[in-house]
């Protein structure tokens, strides 16, 4: 190669590296645990991400790869965003965590979020939604829709932000119907449909006759609409799975965050921060009503979530008591974001031992 | 109609032919798939097969994910050749995992050089313990060892699982289901600087070669393929059966409790409900892709970690669905029995002539 032509080359290299970078889209990165498929937790991530592309066009680029293992695995994914070059990566499962920071570590240019942690950096930000606020919604719900005073509680895994659910739920309930009682059964797996539906054909055989599931996939609420008993959705609205069980669902909506987040990489005001949103931020919303909901339950569900809303209102108020009668929560106090997030026992009125 | 006819015998070079026949033959229909979903084909094989492996990085990557596939699957194959069907490699691992993260979490505030060697022997007691159980429950009572080791896994997944929840779990950890991190001193030395080849890799490396020496130049290797190709024949020449299924059973559940170990002390650093997506159950077709040969099992995991890397590469560079790394496994593997059975039978057309039979 003459001297010119190696010239020439490099000038042309330069020139196009230079004007792909005056263009530069900001490129995000997600890694889904579950496939998007789920119409549960992965799935909303994804929706959120098709909201930034249609929010942002030609300014952002995404890419996302799914079903990625909490183990070695998860790693080698958010180093492959890193190395390409990706500016912002969304690593949406708590068992991302440790490997999120490791990457992290190699690439501190590259900014990361992590969903539902509790480990930041420099370069982490860490985010979550208060779930545990739209479960005292629906608990409010299922305490007056009960006859069987019996309800069925599918969960995945027995850590802190399940067990919030399963409290906060069960304190509204019984908060509307005293005798009401709480029947969990543990699936070990955050996307099972096969389990989740042995699940809940368990419960209704126990006498449930409402669901409610932390786990991802439609299927308990398929059971339901075939056994004829209600359900809540999990995660996003699943009322085409059964169109007279699902009352309702909790909506995750990852839309604003992401959006905000996005644009403060672009602004270059990105830092990392510990997000946990509810229903005032827009992160947590109730999916539409179901019509056979009476006008006085659906009044008391708007009036709970009104309340939780405007602060008037927490799902974790005293006075609270353990499965074992001891008072947690004195009267006219509420639980603080530190006792929230280690949360490890049962109030009463759920049926059961923890597995341990 | 159409039928098969058994061939004499299959010819040698075909035997070794058949692998690269076909990866040959997945490279062409996986080309065609690519040019269906509207990509250039050769790029988008080059991402799938090649972006990978273009920095060094990837290339480490390649062995750490090859590494507990290898070993479980050298393991198994001498099993296999035994006709001794070891399916739980799985739970042997979960439980290798278990014993030496155990040692690591026990000895949590020492720091010395032994922490890791004991890590690793407990590795691979662990997970002979739990291959002992269907060895004894098959030399003793006949049961199948394909189901108990199968069933097996799940004791051990479900084990590991209460563990974490349990006893083990990270004090400081807000009661989320995994153990404290695991120190430096248990933690497997890195061999290539910035990357994470762990020294798990070189005991695959050893393996393999320790796997091949067995088979090929020793008695031991001899009697369990004489045992696997005609039981009776070895029975006649005074080989213990029972001896056999011992030897299987505590070879790969060593090994594969050695890949759970490794996987926790290396890669991962600490224990979690779950340790392997199923590296067990993808070490059997490994096992068989490979030949049941060492080498080629090496090669066969190679491949298998490559077909990994590379769905991830094209869910990232091309917005493919996670679904496309399915495929190619499962068209590699289609291929792989095709040619096999076409290489020990020929196909014919038009029913076989009907003879005349006596009544």
């Amino acid at each position: 190669m003459s001297r010119f032509t190696r010239f020439a080359a490099m000038a042309a290299a330069l020139l196009i590296g230079g004007q792909a970078l005056a263009a530069d889209p900001v490129k995000v990165g997600f890694v889904y645990v579950g496939p998007v498929g789920d119409h549960g937790w992965s799935y909303e991530h994804d929706q959120a991400r098709k909201q930034l592309e249609a929010h942002f066009g030609d300014k952002v680029k995404t890419a996302f790869v799914e079903n990625v293992a909490e183990g070695a695995d998860s790693e080698r994914v958010i180093n492959q965003f890193a190395q390409q070059g990706f500016d912002l990566v969304f690593t949406t499962s708590f068992g991302f965590m440790n490997p999120t920071l490791k990457v992290a570590k190699r690439f501190p240019k590259v900014k990361f979020e992590h969903a539902t942690g509790y480990k930041r950096t420099d370069n982490v930000g860490t985010y979550a939604a208060r779930f545990y606020e739209g479960r005292a919604v629906i608990g409010t719900i299922a305490g007056h829709m009960t006859k069987s005073n019996v309800i069925g509680y599918i969960a995945p895994f027995p850590i802190p932000e399940v067990m919030r659910g399963i409290n906060a739920f069960t304190i509204a309930l019984r908060a509307v119907n005293p005798k009401a009682e709480v029947k969990v059964i543990w699936t070990n797996s955050w996307y099972d449909p096969g389990r989740e539906r042995e699940a809940a054909e368990t419960l209704i055989a126990q006498g449930a006759d409402i669901l409610s599931q932390h786990t991802d996939s439609p299927a308990p609420v398929q059971v339901a609409q075939e056994k004829g008993v209600l359900a809540f959705g999990q995660a996003s609205d699943m009322s085409r799975f059964g169109p007279d069980a699902h009352l309702t669902a909790i909506v995750d909506d990852w839309a604003p965050y992401y959006t905000a987040r996005v644009q403060a990489v672009i602004d270059g005001t990105w830092k990392p921060a510990d997000t946990w949103g509810g229903f005032d931020s827009g992160m947590v919303v109730m999916a539409p009503y179901n019509d056979r909901i009476p006008a006085d339950v659906l009044a008391a569900a708007e009036q709970m979530e009104d309340a939780i809303r405007t602060g008037k209102h927490h799902p974790f108020q005293g006075p609270i008591t353990n499965q074992a009668g001891e008072v947690m929560v004195k009267d006219g106090e509420t639980l603080g974001d530190d006792k929230l997030l280690s949360m490890d026992w049962y109030v009463q009125g759920v049926q059961g031992r923890l597995p341990n | 109609m159409i039928r098969l006819e058994a061939r004499g015998h299959a010819a040698a070079g075909w035997v070794y032919g058949a692998p690269v026949l076909a990866v040959g033959l997945t490279l062409v229909f996986g080309a065609a798939l690519f040019a269906a979903l509207g990509f250039d084909p050769l790029e988008a094989l080059g991402v799938f097969f090649l972006s990978p492996l273009n920095s060094a990085y990837g290339i480490a990557e390649l062995a750490v994910k090859a590494t507990p596939l290898a070993l479980c699957a050298v393991g198994l194959a001498i099993g296999f050749r035994g006709n001794v069907w070891n399916i739980g490699a799985e739970g042997q691992l979960v439980m290798g995992a278990v014993a030496g993260g155990g040692v690591a979490l026990a000895l949590y505030d020492v720091d010395g050089w032994f922490v890791l060697p004991l890590m690793m022997v407990a590795g691979m007691l662990g997970g002979m313990a739990w291959g002992a159980i269907p060895a004894f429950l098959k030399t003793r009572f006949h049961t199948s060892e394909i189901l108990v080791s199968l069933m097996l896994t799940y004791v051990a997944a479900l084990a590991l699982s209460w563990l974490v929840h349990g006893p083990w779990r990270d004090p400081e950890g807000f009661n989320f289901p995994e153990s404290r991190l695991f120190h430096d001193a248990a933690t497997l030395p890195i061999l290539w600087e910035g990357t994470r080849l762990h020294l798990g890799a070189a005991f695959a490396l050893a393996a393999v070669v320790g796997a091949w020496f067995v088979v090929a130049r020793t008695f031991i290797g001899f009697q369990v393929k004489v045992l696997g190709m005609t039981p009776q024949a070895g029975g006649y020449a005074g080989f213990s059966q029972k001896w056999v299924v011992w030897l299987a059973f505590m070879v790969s559940g060593g090994l594969a409790g050695l890949s759970g170990i490794v996987e926790v002390a290396g890669p991962i650093g600490q224990l979690q409900p779950t340790v392997s997506p199923g590296y067990g159950f993808t070490a059997i077709i490994v096992a068989f892709l490979g030949r049941l040969h060492p080498v080629g099992i090496l090669l066969a995991a190679l491949l298998m970690a490559l077909s990994y890397l590379g769905g991830e590469a094209v869910q990232i560079g091309l917005g493919l669905p996670l679904a496309v790394t399915g495929v190619f496994q499962g068209m590699l593997l289609f291929f792989l029995l095709a040619c096999d059975i076409l290489i020990r039978y020929r196909v014919r057309l038009g029913g076989k002539r009907r003879r005349e039979v006596p009544s």
